[in-house]
């Protein structure tokens, strides 16, 4: 129990010795995708490599560290020398790597990247630049092409902490946002502090945070709600996971902070059912907040109290959407009410109530830490700050990216992420999930933030983007997102669970080739009709994702439905697979790729698809060294 | 049936009825899906009426009235994974199966479902089967993935 | 409570703050469409028929007016081609959704809808999703012994399990809200039918003619609720009609 803020320096400073203590330190990346990827037996290897030679080494996990592609991550500290992060490990090589670093043998060619000043919530000096040793070298974590332009300020800690410990939170500064708060700020200066930073919503809506803050400490009730969303449901985005699985206590502090400043005595933080591991960590999270006074009855010693329970999803995008989440809190279906009622007023139970989402909380303590003034000078006009993005599909690096607001897409995608593999063309990124539109390359120089997007017909959105290749076809991901949202609609109101219902059944004809002109028509017709009569987010930008397409592709509908073709050889009926006999070498592949048996051929002789077999899947396609399979 | 789980869960949750979706989580969780009488007994405990009960049962997606099989496959179609081959994935599932999306093998072993998005995005196309994710999956891989679970039942 | 001014189709008015547009509007002889609106529920804002143009500052939308609260610096109008536009959409994907929901057709031919560029349905009867029946069951009469089940183009109304209900009282309040006839309910001799509901209650006989005229379940729902010293006599209202005059005759004979 640290029953002061006094004692809570001295908690802190210990911690920091006990993180930065005289034993080398491993610790493995063991996010949701880590694990997928086989974090878990390398930790296990790690751990049994270490007992087996008697070694006096720390073992840990840590959260996710962003660089997806090169999972599973093992990162390495030696006391006095740089920080070295591994890609790419497996058991085989965990095991050699722990029996290297006991000689102190740094295989550096398994190295991704070396850190000489940790990524923490506070910075710390670590004298350990100059003293490369054999590090030379690996490149600086900083002057990776993936790494060079992010600022993490949401995802500080995440891969550098060990989530399950509270005491690793301290080491980072952790807390000390909140002991300022309660020891010499009033709640006025707290949201103006908030409001200087220029903070707005992360989860996609772009408030002002302090506005809703002020609306709400203004409210007449009791008690006073402060909520979480993390319920991230668009498909493709893994930002908030990340932060509540790496780093959960920067949430706690932020909620406890927004409380304070609100007058708020509990809370609920929502996960998505699909994320079992953050309700994991955030629980161990809570419950050694309370354990140590940072969360609960009488904070830090103060007479302020503040208790968070969690309460999870059940498969329900629509619960994203503020008031629905607090009818799923309330134990009722998702429903979404009128937004005349201010939730700020009228909220969770018709109380006072203010939800933010988990990035948005996370960087709360970072604002009062460093000041907003340090917060403000990151970022674009009117969009201050960072935003996360998780950047997947057709880029060489996919992973969670975090970089000042107002950076362009181009350089999110090519500078940061290295471009589209396999000598591909780019073709579009999908920016915002199923609310958000589709934009092509000549749009890649806009601004990604809040406002930049929107013009153009997208948004940030919750920071998803999906990035397509010359072999993605829009229409597809049009009908995609289409048939998503038609499954979560609520279906409350007639404009979404009639109109995108309708939308999904002209898009299906379209892909399948049985589309006309005047389907197009009545599609923009619907899309219109489903903008403007919606009651909620969900039915209001349900139509975004085809309007974009239409607007910057809408020469590739037109081939859908005149020529009967997908140019990009995805659409099934609309496509046929062949093998170009002068450049097939061959050699088999295909043969063994393709799931139905439906390609002949033998050595030296040209292979063929067998039309009639063949379910057009691509498989062929994807393995030929030569690119000797074609679409017509 | 032993309905004496569901008035301990909702003891639990203190008898709230605000915790209902969680307490019907947590019952399905035990039966592996949600029986009608246990969805009457809670509407009983939570004095409750039985159409909302039912009413909240059928909303949410991960909640199910009909029976599941043992193991419960859940492929993802988020984006990057329906852009890195889900269609196929999910075909060849069904194919080796012989079942369509949301149903259960004749023996229950297996129920099919799909989910919107895992968020393991990066291994494109993910699976996971009662909770453990399979990524960067391919049809060549399934019937070994699935065989890890056949033999589970085996011994 | 405050009167502010508003501005409905470019007549000024003044109401109290907060009350909804919709009866305002009504109050001043404007015709607005309504299909899931009931004046003894809470509005619902589902079925969008009623939806206005609005105007605030900078800002111009379109939304329900039957949830929408008269506010400060509000300008309304409920004419103008794009919320014709949007009643009219809506009317052709309910005509295409239950094209036999009685007065469906007409409603939406007298807003100009020619007939329906969707596939007609014909699997869901006439039931528009409108909610009234679930909302007069659950909050007026309180039996709550319907919902809404399932979700978004799945959702339906119905019972639990789509059985019989035991909470069902029979008092055919649902039939007299829906707006298309989709609910049925007959009585043969001693039973009511709730067709649409699954359920058959035995009605209570008359001491006079001895036909059945009340579900059993319903007398017992208001003997309940009138407690124990007002009896309720078991006499349906012909023969009770008949007692009155009885007595009235006998009176004035006097």
């Amino acid at each position: 129990m640290i029953k002061s803020i006094q004692e809570l320096s001295k908690r802190q400073a210990k911690a920091q010795k006990e993180y930065y203590c005289d034993k080398v330190r491993i610790s493995v990346g063991a996010g949701t995708c880590g694990l997928a990827n086989g974090a878990g037996e390398v930790l296990e290897t790690i751990s049994d490599e270490v007992d087996k030679q008697g070694l006096d080494f720390l073992v840990r996990q840590t959260g996710c560290v962003g660089f997806c592609e090169g999972e599973p991550i093992v990162d390495v500290m030696i006391p006095g020398l740089p920080r070295v992060f591994y890609r790419d490990i497996s058991p085989r090589k965990a095991r050699e790597l722990v029996q290297a670093i006991a000689q102190r043998d740094f295989r550096s060619e398994w190295a991704l990247a070396r850190l000489d000043k940790d990524n923490l919530l506070v910075e710390l000096e670590r004298d350990v630049s100059g003293k490369l040793n054999g590090l030379a070298k690996v490149p600086a974590l900083h002057e990776l092409p993936f790494y060079k332009q992010q600022a993490k300020i949401a995802l500080r800690n995440c891969g550098f902490i060990d989530p399950h410990n509270i005491e690793e939170y301290l080491a980072s500064g952790g807390y000390s946002a909140l002991a300022k708060v309660l020891s010499s700020m009033e709640a006025e200066e707290i949201i103006d502090s908030v409001e200087n930073a220029g903070l707005r919503g992360r989860g996609g809506g772009g408030f002002l945070t302090a506005r809703k803050w002020r609306s709400c400490r203004k409210a007449d009730g009791y008690p006073k709600y402060v909520l979480c969303n993390g319920d991230e449901g668009d498909p493709g985005a893994f930002m908030d996971r990340s932060i509540m699985e790496g780093n959960p206590h920067s949430v706690l502090e932020g909620m406890t902070i927004g409380a304070y400043a609100i007058g708020a005595d509990r809370g609920y933080i929502y996960v998505r059912l699909e994320y079992p591991l953050a309700v994991e960590n955030l629980r161990i999270a809570i419950r050694q907040a309370k354990e140590y006074g940072l969360l609960g009855e009488n904070i830090l010693g103060t007479d302020f109290s503040f208790d968070v329970k969690i309460s999870r999803g059940a498969g329900a995008f629509v619960c994203g959407e503020s008031t629905a989440l607090m009818a799923s809190l309330e134990g009722l279906s998702g429903e979404p009410r009128a937004k005349h009622i201010h939730t700020a007023e009228k909220g969770l139970f018709k109380k006072p109530t203010n939800l933010n989402n988990v990035e948005t909380w996370a960087n709360v303590p970072v604002i009062i830490n460093k000041g907003w003034q340090w917060y403000s000078k990151i970022g674009s006009d009117n969009n201050k700050g960072t935003k996360v993005f998780s950047v997947v599909g057709k880029v060489k690096n996919t992973g969670l990216v975090e970089v000042p607001m107002g950076i362009s897409l181009r350089q999110i995608i090519y500078d940061i992420c290295g471009g589209v593999p396999d000598k591909r063309q780019f073709k579009g990124v999908q920016t915002g999930g199923p609310s958000g539109g589709c934009l092509p390359e000549k749009l890649l120089d806009l601004p990604v933030d809040f406002d930049g997007l929107t013009e153009a017909g997208s948004m940030m959105g919750s920071g998803g983007m999906i990035v397509m290749d010359d072999r993605s076809c829009v229409v597809e991901i049009a009908r995609y997102f289409t048939e998503f949202l038609t499954k979560e609609s609520c279906g409350k109101c007639t404009a979404c669970r009639e109109g995108v219902r309708e939308m999904l059944e002209l898009l299906d004809k379209i892909t399948i080739g049985q589309g006309s002109t005047e389907d197009i028509e009545l599609l923009e017709e619907l899309c219109c009709y489903v903008r403007d009569n919606s009651i909620c987010g969900l039915g209001k930008s349900a139509p975004n994702p085809t309007l974009s397409t239409l607007k910057y592709f809408r020469d590739e509908y037109e081939a859908h439905v005149v020529e009967h073709k997908c140019p990009a050889g995805v659409c099934r009926e609309l496509t046929k697979f062949e093998i170009e006999a002068e450049t097939c070498i061959a050699c088999g592949r295909c043969i063994k790729a393709c799931p139905v048996e439906a390609i002949t051929g033998e050595k030296k002789v040209a292979h063929e698809i067998i039309q009639e077999k063949c379910i057009k899947c691509g498989a062929c396609r994807d393995t030929c060294p030569v690119d000797a399979v074609v679409t017509l | 049936m032993n309905l004496t789980k569901v008035d301990e869960i909702i003891q639990e949750y203190e008898g709230e009825d605000s915790w209902l979706v969680m307490i019907l989580q947590d019952v399905q969780e035990d039966f592996n899906f949600l029986p009608e009488l246990a969805l009457k007994r809670v509407a009983e405990q939570l004095d409750i009426p039985l159409s909302r009960v039912h009413n909240v049962a059928t909303f949410y997606s991960s909640l199910s009235l009909k029976e599941r099989g043992k193991h419960i496959i859940k492929v993802c179609d988020g984006t990057a994974c329906h852009l890195r081959g889900f269609v196929n994935l999910r075909d060849e599932i069904c194919r080796q199966l012989a079942i369509k999306e949301g149903e259960t093998t004749n023996d229950k072993l297996f129920t099919l479902e799909v989910v919107a998005c895992l968020g393991a995005c990066a291994l494109a196309p993910v699976m996971a089967i009662d909770g453990k994710c399979f990524g960067n999956m391919d049809t060549q891989k399934v019937e070994a993935t699935l065989d890890l679970y056949r033999k589970q039942t085996q011994k | 409570m405050a009167l502010i001014k508003t501005v409905i189709d470019g007549k000024e008015i003044e109401v109290e703050r907060d009350r909804w547009a919709l009866d305002v509007a009504r109050e001043m002889g404007i015709s607005i469409p309504t299909l899931c609106h009931h004046e003894a529920l809470e509005p619902y804002g589902a079925c969008r028929l009623c939806v206005v143009e609005v105007t605030k500052g900078k800002w111009t939308w379109l939304t329900t007016a039957c949830d929408l609260p008269i506010r400060e610096g509000l300008s309304i109008r409920t004419d103008t081609p794009e919320v014709i536009k949007s009643r009219k959409m809506t009317l052709e994907l309910m005509w295409a959704r239950a094209p036999e929901a009685e007065g469906l057709e007409e409603l939406a031919k007298e807003l100009g809808v020619d007939k329906p560029r969707f596939k007609l349905r014909h699997d869901i009867g006439k039931c528009i999703l409108c909610g009234l029946c679930v909302r007069v069951c659950d909050k007026l009469i309180g039996a709550s012994a319907i919902s809404f089940v399932n979700r978004g183009a799945e959702r339906r109304v119905g019972t639990p399990f789509n059985a019989a209900s035991d909470k069902c009282i029979g008092c055919n309040a649902c039939v007299a809200v829906c707006p298309t006839g989709h609910i049925l309910t007959v009585d043969k001799g001693d039973i009511r039918y709730m067709e649409t509901w699954r359920t058959e209650l035995d009605m209570v006989a008359c001491e006079v003619c001895s036909k059945g005229y009340i579900p059993a379940r319903q007398y017992e729902a208001i003997t309940a609720r009138l407690g124990e010293r007002i009896a309720l006599d078991k006499v349906c209202p012909a023969c009770l009609r008949a007692r009155t005059v009885e007595r009235f005759k006998a009176a004035s004979k006097v």
